[in-house]
């Protein structure tokens, strides 16, 4: 016992933070989201020369970003024993309002089904802390979100102990409910008034160890899945906002155009059900009783229309810029018989549209307005709202909903600005959402990029690894920027460009592969860009994995061991051996299929994945009307170490999610660039994966707690995946595929939609296809 | 201003409103059902769909003029009653599965899901691989492998 309690004091100073317990009427406690309740970070292990995103990285900073901000999260505990908690994040299906439950629950010791997690209003006071990117969530969260519990659960026991009349220490809590030695119990609705505070105190908690764990690290189902299942889930344009009527916009045929004139407002304004025709910044806004007549009254309206910005650009055009741009690279001389490997891939514009489309609610008023929506920087989009309505700040009011999907589209507010527009130019309240074909065409898409790698060997050495990423610039509008200004004196990098430095902390090199360069330059123009899942990684990893498939085969040697030996990282290793394991890797293949096989790291995390493809004519022509079969996918296996996974039910469907992303980048989805405009005006024509391409086996391994603190999720597999179905696709076919996705550049597989007027009528056969 | 009568989740239903107006609008817009959403107004990502009569349909792609009054036109919301019990066995199975992420294609899956086993069973087989090539519902999350663990058994269960 000497040895243990000799050990203690350091273990538990580490779990022992300062909580607050505010002034209420009923148990109110806070934990600050900065430097009192974050945890020190690990020391990095990583041998070798480091690149900058080994030793401080992307969640780095946005975690260190947020430790200025004086800022407190709350948690109330409900006269009716249930907690409640506003999380300053933004849920789009990446399961944080329920990772961030179990938090509550573990330190708590209250049942799961009892807390319940809503999103807070935009909070200008949290300055940076309420941005939802970088699959930063959890890492930013973790310990805050367990203070704030602790800090309520001490209190409860204090008031419990008084109450029964023993002392603190002989009390325990058990899912709600305090128990005294005697067998006497109170339970947490009993004590919530009791236990409130008459003045707000700051008090010292300790967490709970991880041995102690309960909850995090179990598998537990979404908390908002039975809402979801029985469509009671409300997204922006489910809820009730008096006056609030449907509204679209009439956009231009291509990007950025402008509206010189409309011919026919009367005439339009005068269709049925339509209220309002009003001109815009981005077109001509509608309003009518339902989105069907303002689909009608969109069709109708008759506009002479300005040039866009980029109405020359086809992707010909944008792929020769981005060569003229690119950086040479230049290798330091190198022993003699050194071999080089050279290769520059093409990653075609993606969209990162979701399934629902862009969408806001908007009641602006003369001296205040009052916004509904999906955003992942509510902070961002309620400066930028007031200041486009020449409001003070605090006169706009952003709810953030329930989104449908983002995959980088909802760190941009597109349409809460425009609602807000169309709101205060119609003087009425709107629903504003914007038609599929304009989500594809004007909504936000994935650069192109070009990506040059090139790799030297020697010996059974890999001496250099050289890459120059060259991309149509990436828009980082969203508050990102000003994190990295705030930031900018702590990162180990100096001198670089917003998106240099974003790209210097993201991308890493897992291997050992001696001098390692990786530039970013970007072109920037007119189109309108974000992130899709990820920024780079997806284009940058797929490029370097295709090139360790080259250097095996070059050196002589199998794919996963040639990576094995030259991982830098041990769970890298790990990882690695799971998917290779359970996936059977080198097992005899048919001629025509092959496996694929890569590693990702990010995020504090690590993933692997491990995938069989189908390339024989047979699967390659399978016939589905207005699809792309194309090579399937048959098996994927996944093996990712985050560290610690909070909800492994839902890290497991982030990798799932993330590899039916990767299988879409690699395969099948793009968007074509022609005359100014997007060709891909429907969910038939961007082909992002369905169940015709979904791999009929699928297998994700979650690996046991590595670091104890958790990594970030919600991106990590996209990279990994699109790596390994490239590379088991070069194998299968012979030939290193260099364009992504492989069949960008066939025949278009759909007849691309008139772009006036720019959105097609809803058919009307809905009968006929019932089955 | 036309008026329209049909049966909405077991209850009759008078709206005045355009013959030409999909009746995914009369649902959302005038009559405040909105477990059926909109993804495309194309029927291409058939997050609209709902049963009428029975059947999978993409009400985005139905002029309200089409049903006619004695038309059962049921939508997520409705979907248990239809087994007479709180939940559907395919919403049971959805979240034994724990299917959804963000949830918004979910309703059109279920209630596709629900008329492809119906399909399958009148034609006195269980759902296979070509049935699930003919689910073309878009989940932008990437479900579909939960979508399919939950069908699988949920198909004995109704």
């Amino acid at each position: 016992m000497s040895t243990a309690s000799g050990q203690q004091p350091t273990e538990v100073s580490r779990r022992r933070f300062l909580g607050y317990v505010l002034a209420a009427s009923t148990l109110t406690v806070a934990a600050q989201l900065g430097e009192g309740a974050v945890a020190p970070r690990a020391e990095a292990a990583v041998p070798g020369v480091p690149e900058p995103a080994d030793l401080y990285d992307l969640n780095d900073m946005l975690t260190d970003a947020t430790l200025a901000t004086a800022s407190l999260i709350t948690i109330t505990l409900n006269p009716d024993g249930t907690a409640s908690f506003a999380l300053p994040r933004t849920e789009v299906g990446q399961g944080i309002t329920t990772s961030t439950a179990m938090l509550i629950a573990e330190e708590l010791d209250l049942p799961l089904d009892k807390v319940q997690v809503s999103l807070a209003d935009a909070r200008p006071e949290l300055v940076f802390n309420q941005l939802t990117g970088g699959s930063n969530t959890t890492i930013s969260t973790y310990t805050p979100v367990r203070v704030a519990a602790a800090t309520a659960k001490q209190r409860l026991l204090e008031a419990a102990a008084t109450e029964l009349g023993v002392p603190l220490s002989a009390v325990s809590a058990l899912q709600g409910v305090i128990t005294a030695p005697d067998g006497r119990s109170l339970s947490y609705a009993e004590l919530a008034v009791k236990a409130a505070s008459l003045t707000t105190l700051q008090v010292s908690v300790t967490l709970k160890p991880a041995s102690a764990f309960s909850v995090i690290g179990t598998p537990q189902n979404r908390i908002d899945a039975l809402d979801a299942v029985t469509g009671r889930k409300q997204f922006a344009m489910d809820v009730h906002v008096a006056g609030a009527m449907p509204a679209m916009i009439c956009r231009p045929p291509t990007i950025n155009g402008t509206v010189v004139s409309v011919q026919n407002q009367g005439v339009v304004q005068a269709m049925p059900g339509i209220t309002d025709v009003a001109v815009v910044s981005t077109g001509v806004a509608v309003r009518g009783r339902t989105f069907g007549q303002c689909i009608d009254a969109v069709r109708a309206l008759q506009v002479t229309w300005g040039p866009g910005s980029e109405d020359a650009a086809t992707d010909a055009t944008v792929l020769a810029e981005l060569r003229a741009a690119e950086n040479p690279i230049v290798t330091p001389p190198l022993p003699l018989l050194t071999e080089a490997i050279d290769a520059r891939f093409t990653f075609h514009f993606a969209s990162n549209s979701a399934l629902e489309s862009n969408c806001a609610v908007a009641d602006v008023r003369s001296d205040s307005a009052e916004i509904w929506a999906s955003v992942k920087a509510p902070i961002t989009a309620q400066e930028e709202i007031a200041a486009q309505l020449g409001l003070p700040v605090g006169a706009v009011t952003v709810h953030v909903t329930q989104g449908g999907g983002s995959f980088g589209r909802k760190l941009f507010h597109d349409a809460a600005l425009e609602a807000a527009e169309v709101s205060k130019a119609m003087g009425k309240p709107v629903r504003l959402m914007w038609h599929r074909t304009d989500d594809f065409r004007h909504g936000r898409a994935h650069p192109m990029s070009i990506s040059r790698v090139r790799a030297t060997y020697s010996l059974g050495q890999v001496l250099t690894l050289d890459q120059r990423h060259t991309s149509v610039a990436t828009e980082f509008g969203h508050g990102l920027g000003e994190i990295i200004t705030s930031t900018a004196a702590k990162l180990p990098v100096g001198g670089l460009t917003l998106s240099e430095t974003i790209f210097s902390l993201t991308q890493q090199t897992p291997y050992d592969f001696g001098v390692t360069t990786q530039l970013l330059t970007e072109v920037d123009n007119g189109f309108h860009t974000g992130s899709m899942r990820n920024i780079y990684s997806p284009n940058v990893r797929c490029a370097q994995e295709l090139i360790v498939d080259q250097l095996a085969k070059a050196m002589g040697q199998d794919p996963y061991h040639f990576r094995r030996n030259f991982l830098k990282d041990q769970r890298a290793v790990a990882v690695l051996d799971k998917v290779a394991q359970v996936g059977h890797w080198g097992r005899t293949m048919a001629p025509g299929t092959a496996q694929g096989i890569a590693i990702h790291p990010e995020y504090h995390g690590f993933v692997a994945v491990l995938v069989e493809i189908d390339c024989t004519p047979a699967t390659v022509n399978r016939q589905i009307p207005d699809a792309v079969t194309g090579p399937r996918v048959t098996k994927a296996v996944c093996a990712v170490d985050v560290g610690l996974a909070v909800n492994p039910k839902g890290l497991e469907a982030q990798m799932m999610g993330g590899i039916m992303d990767g299988i879409a980048v690699t395969l099948t989805s793009s968007l074509h660039l022609n005359g100014g405009y997007f060709q891909e005006g429907s969910w038939d024509n961007y082909f992002y994966t369905r169940q015709w391409n979904t791999p009929p086996e699928l297998d994700v391994i979650v690996m046991p707690p590595t670091t104890g603190t958790p990594g970030g999720a919600g991106e990590l597999a996209v990279a990994g995946a699109m790596a390994a179905v490239a590379c088991a696709y070069g194998r299968a076919t012979g030939t290193m595929p260099t364009t992504f996705p492989i069949n960008h550049d066939a025949p278009l597989a759909f007849t691309p939609l008139p772009t006036v007027p720019p959105i097609p009528q809803s058919p009307t056969d809905g009968l006929s296809r019932a089955y | 201003m036309p008026s329209h009568t049909f049966v909405l989740n077991g209850q009759q239903v008078t709206v005045d409103v355009e013959d030409d107006v999909r009746l995914l609008w009369v649902l959302r817009d005038l009559l405040g059902v909105t477990g059926p959403k909109y993804g495309c107004g194309l029927g291409v990502c058939q997050a609209c769909t709902s049963h009428i009569n029975g059947k999978a349909v993409n009400i985005c792609c139905v002029p309200v003029s089409d049903v006619q009054p004695t038309d059962e036109v049921t939508t997520i919301e409705g979907l248990p009653a239809t087994v007479g019990q709180e939940l559907h066995p395919m919403q049971q199975a959805w979240l034994d599965m724990d299917v959804p992420q963000c949830g918004y294609c979910q309703p059109g899956q279920i209630m596709a899901a629900v008329a492809k086993v119906l399909q399958a069973r009148a034609a006195g087989r269980q759902l296979g691989d070509a049935d699930f090539d003919q689910i073309r519902n878009i989940c932008r999350c990437g479900t579909y492998h939960r979508i399919r663990e939950a069908i699988l058994p949920a198909q004995t269960k109704f």
